[in-house]
């Protein structure tokens, strides 16, 4: 493959973080405004994170920091190789090992709060696995290609047809960002049930690689959200009232437990995607 | 490198994850820093999260007076706390063990165990002066 051509994924590997950031910081303004406070600059996680990276590094057994750096690795990979503009299939799976490595990581350590945390960690990776494969598989039947790059050149509002599975794709992102009512695996706000779950035993640089990852997963999720409308304009749109949406449900919805994510949306989800998908194939 | 350790200075400054406990006392002291807590004193604008676990925390705040058996406990989850770190006694009984200091079973204030960094007097002090007491240590950060 052409050479120059690599510096797409390179400036996504650099700009995801600073993009993951941004709507992180963004995101705590709007929600203490809301509740009626003044809230934290909108630089905060930078600071929190740049902070985490200067604090000594303790690990709790020589497991811990790999799984970390592996988590890391495979969120930036999965970045890198979608702006390459790969095949959607392989991002799957790149996303499926980024998943594992984090609840093996938190599965390594005797503490139950980052047990139990992995363990909804894995249950949410169950719902929302198959809607995330539909969602590929309703845009290759769009579009008849399976990978990125393809799909963007070939243009169109992809959401057109498939507003049924961007919802489930939305209620995909609320669960991979950990917004109420879906934050029981490991809440951003601290003081909960789990404490914060599979974040829990994880402490300094360790904790600010993982929160790095997360940033890349956001900005992942938020590229694929933008192949629903392939034209800039069109994705920043989409984009922006994602995001927006995000931080409305965060903030509506009261915190429930992980039995009722398991009865209420692990079977109507996929359904709901498989519905839109029978729809564009008649 | 000067840029750098002049982010990270700034970072820690913006960036204090605070953990409270309570080694005994009346509680007076847990109360005040609970309302310190609430969004009226809105403490995220300073980058302050309550955190409630040691790994994750810059910042903790002590209060009540120190037994021989809490002091292990105290001691336990010190280490936790990865450094740089910053400890605060809040209320007169973590500062000397307050009324309870003459009691058979109580060693003292938190500074017969811990390096205290910031005291903050009172019986118990209003959230305002807990919140100063925090901001008061931050100079810590600057070595
Ligand atoms: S200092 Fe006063 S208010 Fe605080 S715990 Fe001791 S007795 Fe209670």
């Amino acid at each position: 493959m052409n050479l120059a051509k690599l510096w797409v994924p390179a400036a996504a590997v650099i700009a995801a973080p600073v993009f993951g950031g941004l709507i992180a910081g963004i995101d705590r303004k709007i929600s203490a405004r809301l509740q009626g406070r003044y809230g934290p600059p909108i630089l905060q996680p930078f600071y929190d994170l740049y902070k985490l990276f200067g604090k000594d590094p303790l690990a709790v057994n020589r497991w811990q920091p790999f799984f970390a750096a592996m988590y890391l690795f495979g969120a930036a990979a999965s970045v890198a190789w979608l702006a390459l503009g790969g095949d959607l299939l392989v991002l799957f799976f790149l996303t499926t090992f980024t998943v594992g490595f984090l609840v093996l990581g938190a599965s390594c350590v005797p503490s139950p709060f980052s047990r139990a945390g992995a363990g909804r960690e894995l249950l949410q990776a169950l719902v929302y696995e198959p809607v995330l494969i539909l969602v590929f598989a309703a845009i290759f039947q769009q579009t008849g290609r399976w990978d990125a790059a393809g799909v963007w050149r070939q243009g169109g509002v992809l959401l057109a047809q498939t507003p049924l599975l961007y919802l489930c794709l939305f209620l995909v992102l609320v669960i991979k960002l950990r917004k109420s009512p879906f934050d029981f695996s490991a809440s951003p706000h601290a003081h909960q049930e789990l404490v914060r779950g599979v974040l829990t035993e994880y402490s300094g640089p360790f904790l600010a690689m993982v929160e790095l990852g997360h940033w890349y997963e956001t900005a992942l999720l938020l590229m694929i959200c933008a192949l629903f409308w392939s034209s800039v304009p069109g994705s920043a749109i989409l984009v922006a009232a994602t995001v927006a949406g995000l931080i409305f449900v965060d903030n509506l919805f009261p915190r429930l437990t992980w039995r009722w994510m398991m009865a209420r949306i692990w079977l109507p989800l996929p359904g709901l995607a498989l519905l839109n998908l029978i729809w564009l194939m008649v | 490198m000067g840029m750098m350790k002049h982010l990270m200075v700034r970072s820690r400054r913006r960036s204090l994850w605070m953990m409270h406990f309570c080694l005994g006392g009346c509680n007076g002291c847990s109360i005040e820093i609970m309302a310190a807590l609430t969004p009226m004193y809105d403490l995220e604008r300073f980058g302050i999260l309550n955190t409630g676990n040691p790994k994750h925390t810059d910042v903790l705040l002590v209060g009540g007076s120190v037994n021989h058996r809490n002091r292990r406990t105290l001691k336990n989850l010190i280490d936790q706390i990865p450094a740089p770190r910053l400890i605060v006694a809040v209320g007169t009984c973590a500062l000397t063990g307050g009324i309870f200091n003459e009691a058979y079973n109580i060693i003292g204030g938190a500074n017969r165990v811990v390096d205290v960094d910031v005291y903050v007097p009172g019986c118990p002090p209003k959230p305002e002066a807990v919140i100063d007491g925090i901001l008061s240590g931050l100079d810590k950060f600057e070595q």
